[in-house]
C-alpha cells in the first residue's frame, strides 16, 4: 500500500498544521523583532529608518526619570523575589512530604489566589486598602509596592520550589538523621542545598514577574514611584517614542537572560 | 492537632499572612465598599446603600428620573465577554496547530520551539502590546506595507477599534493557549492514531474522534487561561482601544479616576470576580469529570 | 550570591538618591518645561519629580483620596474653588513673595482665588478644535467638527476627556451658557454629546504627538498643544468654534499635606520670575500671565494663529466660570453618562 504514495505517510502530520504553526511563530516574533530593530534607529521617527545607532539607549539612560525608575524597579523586584521565595520555601516545606493536614486545601487556594483573581480587581482592592493606610499613617514609601509585589509573586515562587521538593530523594536526610544530625543540621546541610535550584528558580521567576507588573503598580504607586513599566505606560498613552523602544528592548534582554538561566537551572535536575 | 499538621500550618503561616494582607484580604474591603455611597470626588461616605449594585444593572435618567436597564454597562460587559470569547477562539485556531507542531517535533528540537513560545509569555505584556501597536497604527508597519504594495491608498483605521483590541489580546495571550495544549498533546499516545489509520479512518475523522476528545483537558485549560485574563484585561484595551470602546477592566479603572464612583467600581469588580469564579468552577467541574472518565 | 550583591547595590543606590531636598509636582502630561525644572534643581539643589495627570477630575480624585505624596498641583481655574473648599490647598503667603508683583494685573484679582492666596498663574489658553487640513478642507471654526462631524471626519474624531471643557463647549453649541442650570439646555447638550459619541474614534489625550504623526486627524484640543503639533506637521490647524470656545487658566497651588512645603514655596516664587515663566511658555506654547515675560519669549509665538485670536471670533471666547454646586452636579451626571 505504501508503495503507491509519493511521500511516506506520517501519522502525526495534519494538513496545514505546520504552515499555521510557522506562521504563528512569525506573527509572534515580527512585532518584537521590529521593536528591537527600531530601538537601534538613529532617526527621530519611529516609522523611518535613519541608520544604526545606540542613540536612543544613550538618551534613555541619561534621562533621570528612567534611571530612577530602573533603580526602583530593581529594588522592588529584588525585595519581592527575596520575600516571596523565602515565604514560599517555608510554605512548600509545610505542604509537601507530610501527611495531608486539615486545611491544606485552604493553604493551596490562598497561595494560588493571585493567579485566579483578575489583576484589575486585586489592584482596585489594594488601592482602597492602601489609600486608607496611607492617609492614616502618612507613610507613602516603597513598602506598599514591595508588599503587593511579594504577595502576587508567592505562587510563582511556590510552584518550582514545591516541584523540586516533591522530586527529592529522602534517603540522604534519613542517613543524616541516622548519623545523629539534629533536624536543623539536616535541614541546613542536606535539605536546603538540595532545594537550592528550586528556590533559585522560584526567586528568578518572581523577579521577572515583579519586573513586568503594570496594573497593580499603577494603582498602588504614590507620587514619584514610577517603575519602568508604569513610566512606559505613561509615555505610551502620549506617543510611541524611540526611547520607549530602547527601554523595552533592554527589559526584554534582561528577561530573556534570566529565563535562559532559569531553564538551565531547572534542566540540571533531569 | 498533631505535630506534623501544626508544623505544616506554622511553616505556611508567613506566606498566608502576606497573601491575606497583600492580596485576598483587601477583596473583602471591595465587597464592603460596593454597599456604600460615593464620596464627592473620590472615596466613600460611610452609609449603607445598594445604589451601586442597582446602578450596575439599571440607570436613572438625569433629567426625568425614569429607570431603564443599564444598557451602557451591559454593552461594556457584553463587549468584554464577546472579545474574550473571540480571543479564546482565535488563539485556539492558531494555537492548536502550533502546539501539535511542537509536540510532533523530534525531542531535541522540541525544547527549542517550546522555549521560543515561552519567551513572549514571560515578557512584559506592556512591551508586547506596544510592539503590536507599532504594527497596526496608521503610519505603522502593516499600513505602510499595504500602501507600498499598492493594495490600499489611505491607511486603514485599525487602531482604536474593537478589532485592534482583539488582535492585541490574541497576540499577547497566544502562549497561554499553546502551553497547556502542548502538555496535553505531548502525553498523547500516537499509536492510537496509527491504529485508527490502519482501520481506514480519514484524517478528519481521526482529528474529530480521537485527538480532540483525548486532548480535551488541554483545550479546556487553555481556554480558561486565555478567557480569564482577557475578561479582566486592562493594559491592552487601554493602549489599543482609545478610551472609547472600553472593556470592563477599563471601566472599573474609570470609576476610581474620572468616574469618581468608588462604590460602583467596587460593585463592578465584584461582578467581574463572580464571572471569573464561575468560569473557574465550570473548569474544575469539566476536568474532574474528565478525570473520572479516564480512570 | 550575585542576586544578593545586585540587590544590595540597588538598595544603596536608592537610598543615596533620597538624601537631599525633594519636590513632587503633579501636572498635566507633557506640560512642564524640562529646562525650567533643570534650572530650578541646579539653583536650589532640589530633586524634582513630575507625575502626569490626564484630566482635572483624575487629579482631584487622586488628591482627595489622600496618601499621594505630591507637593504641588496645577489645576484649571474652574477647579480651584473645589480644591479650596475641600481644604486641599495651603496658603503659602503668595502676596508676600518676591515675584508676586510680576503677575499681570488682570490675572491678579480673579474670582476663583480672589486674593491670590492659594495659587499663582501657570499658563492660560483656549479650548477649540484641531484638524489636519489634509483630511478635511472645510470650515474649522465650528464645533460641528466634533458634535456633528462632516462625512470626511466621521469615525475619525477624538475628544480630549476633560469634563469641564467638553460639557461647556457642548452647552454653548446648543445655545446655552457654560455652567448653565437650565434643564432644557443641559438636556440638549447631553443629547448632542451622546449622539455625537457614536461618530467619534476615541476619547484620549496626548494629542500633540498623535496629531503630529497622523494617528488622529481631528480632535477637541487646546491651542498650545495644537501649536506644537503644527510645528511638527504643517497640515494641522487650530479652529475657534464660532458657537463658543473656552478660555481657561491653569494655576499652581501647594497641597495642604505637602511633604516638602518649603521647596514648593521656592518653586512657586521661581515660576513668577519673567524669564522662568517664558521658559514654561516656550515649551508648552501657551501664554503665561506674568508681566515682562514677553521679552524672553521665542519670536514665533508672537504671531502664531493659535495664540492670536482672529478679530471676528474674539467674542465667541468665554471664560469658563467656577460652576455652582447644582451646575457641577449636572456636569458630573452628563459626563458619567458620556463615559459609559
Amino acid at each position: 500500500m505504501s508503495e503507491r504514495r509519493a511521500k511516506p505517510f506520517s501519522i502525526t502530520a495534519m494538513p496545514g498544521f505546520a504552515t499555521i504553526a510557522i506562521l504563528a511563530f512569525v506573527l509572534l516574533y515580527v512585532p518584537i523583532i521590529t521593536m528591537v530593530i527600531y530601538s537601534f534607529n538613529a532617526s527621530n521617527s519611529v516609522a523611518l529608518w535613519g541608520g544604526f545607532s545606540f542613540r536612543w539607549y544613550a538618551i534613555a539612560w541619561e534621562n533621570d526619570t528612567v534611571q530612577e525608575a530602573t533603580v526602583r524597579s530593581l529594588v522592588i523586584a529584588v525585595s519581592a523575589a527575596l520575600i516571596a521565595s523565602t515565604l514560599a520555601t517555608l510554605a512548600a516545606l509545610g505542604t509537601t512530604r507530610r501527611k495531608k493536614f486539615k486545611g491544606q486545601t485552604f493553604v493551596y487556594v490562598m497561595i494560588n489566589q493571585p493567579l485566579m483573581v483578575p489583576e484589575i480587581v486585586t489592584a482596585v482592592a489594594l488601592l482602597i486598602f492602601f489609600a486608607a493606610i496611607k492617609k492614616a499613617t502618612g507613610y507613602t514609601g516603597l513598602a506598599y509596592l514591595i508588599l503587593a509585589h511579594s504577595a502576587f509573586c508567592v505562587p510563582f515562587a511556590y510552584l518550582p520550589i514545591r516541584a523540586r521538593l516533591e522530586g527529592m530523594d529522602l534517603t540522604l536526610e534519613r542517613a543524616a538523621a541516622d548519623l545523629y544530625a539534629t533536624p536543623f543540621q539536616t535541614f541546613r546541610r542536606i535539605t536546603l542545598p538540595l532545594m537550592a535550584p528550586g528556590i533559585a528558580a522560584g526567586a528568578m521567576l518572581s523577579f521577572v514577574i515583579s519586573l513586568d507588573d503594570v496594573i497593580i503598580t499603577e494603582f498602588v504607586k504614590s507620587a514619584g514611584q514610577d517603575t519602568l513599566p508604569t513610566y512606559m505606560l505613561g509615555q505610551l498613552r502620549r506617543a510611541v517614542t524611540p526611547e520607549v523602544n530602547a527601554i523595552s528592548t533592554a527589559l526584554l534582554g534582561l528577561t530573556v537572560l534570566l529565563l535562559t538561566a532559569f531553564f538551565l537551572l531547572t534542566r540540571k535536575r533531569g | 492537632m498533631n505535630q506534623s499538621a501544626r508544623n505544616g500550618w506554622l511553616l505556611s503561616l508567613p506566606a498566608l499572612i502576606l497573601l491575606v494582607v497583600g492580596a485576598a484580604g483587601p477583596l473583602l474591603i471591595v465587597a464592603v465598599y460596593s454597599f456604600l455611597e460615593p464620596g464627592d470626588f473620590s472615596g466613600v461616605e460611610w452609609s449603607f446603600t445598594t445604589e451601586a449594585w442597582f446602578r450596575v444593572f439599571f440607570e436613572r435618567d438625569i433629567f426625568d428620573d425614569t429607570v431603564s436597564a443599564a444598557d451602557a454597562h451591559l454593552t461594556i460587559l457584553w463587549r468584554s465577554v464577546k472579545l474574550s470569547l473571540l480571543t479564546t477562539l482565535v488563539t485556539f485556531v492558531i494555537g492548536f496547530p502550533t502546539a501539535w507542531f511542537i509536540a510532533t517535533q523530534p525531542p531535541n528540537r522540541r525544547a527549542m520551539w517550546l522555549f521560543l513560545i515561552t519567551i513572549p509569555f514571560w515578557t512584559n505584556l506592556l512591551i508586547r502590546t506596544f510592539a503590536i501597536l507599532e504594527v497596526i497604527r496608521n503610519q505603522g508597519l502593516l499600513n505602510s506595507f499595504l500602501q507600498w504594495l499598492g493594495l490600499i491608498d489611505a491607511p486603514i483605521q485599525i487602531l482604536y477599534t474593537d478589532g485592534a483590541v482583539l488582535i492585541g489580546m490574541a497576540y499577547v495571550y497566544l502562549p497561554l493557549m499553546v502551553l497547556p495544549l502542548f502538555a496535553a498533546i505531548d502525553r498523547f499516545d500516537f499509536r492510537l492514531i496509527e491504529a485508527a489509520y490502519d482501520l481506514y479512518a480519514s484524517r478528519l475523522l481521526v482529528l474529530r474522534r480521537i485527538i480532540v476528545p483525548i486532548v480535551r483537558p488541554g483545550i479546556v485549560a487553555g481556554s480558561i487561561l486565555v478567557f480569564v485574563p482577557s475578561l479582566g484585561a486592562y493594559v491592552t484595551p487601554r493602549i489599543l482601544g482609545g478610551g472609547k470602546n472600553m472593556m470592563i477592566g477599563n471601566f472599573i479603572d474609570l470609576q476610581f479616576g474620572q468616574g469618581r464612583n468608588w462604590p460602583l467600581g467596587a460593585a463592578l469588580s465584584m461582578l467581574l470576580l463572580f464571572i471569573v469564579m464561575a468560569a473557574l468552577l465550570a473548569y474544575v467541574r469539566v476536568t474532574s469529570s474528565e478525570d473520572r472518565q479516564n480512570v | 550570591m550575585k542576586l544578593v550583591l545586585t540587590s544590595a547595590l540597588a538598595i544603596a543606590a536608592a537610598t543615596a538618591a533620597t538624601a537631599e531636598g525633594k519636590l513632587n509636582i503633579y501636572n498635566w502630561g507633557n506640560y512642564t518645561s524640562p529646562e525650567l525644572i533643570e534650572k530650578f534643581e541646579k539653583e536650589f539643589d532640589v530633586e524634582v519629580t513630575i507625575t502626569d495627570f490626564d484630566s482635572n477630575t483624575t487629579a482631584l480624585a487622586k488628591i482627595e483620596a489622600g496618601g499621594h505624596g505630591f507637593d504641588i498641583v496645577v489645576p484649571t481655574h474652574s477647579y480651584v474653588p473645589t480644591y479650596i473648599e475641600k481644604g486641599l490647598l495651603m496658603k503659602p503667603g503668595i502676596p508676600e513673595m518676591e515675584n508676586y508683583k510680576n503677575i499681570s494685573a488682570n490675572w491678579k484679582e480673579v474670582d476663583w482665588d480672589p486674593m491670590r492666596e492659594y495659587t499663582v498663574p501657570w499658563q492660560w489658553g483656549t479650548t477649540g478644535v484641531a484638524v489636519n487640513t489634509s483630511a478635511y478642507g472645510g470650515d474649522i471654526n465650528t464645533s460641528d467638527i466634533w458634535l456633528n462631524p462632516p462625512p470626511e471626519l466621521e469615525g475619525k474624531v477624538n475628544v480630549v476627556p476633560e469634563m469641564q471643557d467638553v460639557v461647556s463647549l457642548a452647552l454653548m453649541y446648543v445655545g446655552g451658557e457654560p455652567c448653565s442650570t437650565n434643564k432644557d439646555d443641559l438636556k440638549k447638550a447631553r443629547d448632542a454629546l451622546v449622539a455625537a459619541k457614536a461618530k467619534w474614534l476615541s476619547m484620549d489625550y496626548g494629542m500633540t504627538e498623535k496629531l503630529s504623526n497622523g494617528d488622529v486627524v481631528a480632535t477637541v484640543n487646546w491651542n498650545g498643544s495644537t501649536f506644537r503639533a503644527r510645528e511638527n506637521n504643517p497640515d494641522v490647524a487650530y479652529g475657534y468654534p464660532k458657537e463658543g470656545y473656552i478660555v481657561w487658566m491653569d494655576n499652581v497651588g501647594i497641597l495642604a499635606d505637602a511633604q516638602n512645603p518649603d521647596n514648593a514655596k521656592l518653586f512657586v516664587n521661581f515660576i513668577m520670575d519673567p524669564e522662568n515663566a517664558a521658559m514654561i511658555s516656550a515649551f508648552a506654547r501657551y501664554a503665561n500671565g506674568i508681566d515682562g515675560s514677553e521679552a524672553f519669549m521665542p519670536p514665533e509665538m508672537k504671531d502664531a494663529p493659535e495664540i492670536v485670536v482672529p478679530e471676528e471670533l474674539k467674542a465667541a471666547g468665554k471664560f469658563n466660570p467656577a460652576c455652582s454646586d447644582e451646575a457641577k452636579e449636572y456636569y458630573n451626571a452628563i459626563w458619567t453618562e458620556l463615559q459609559k
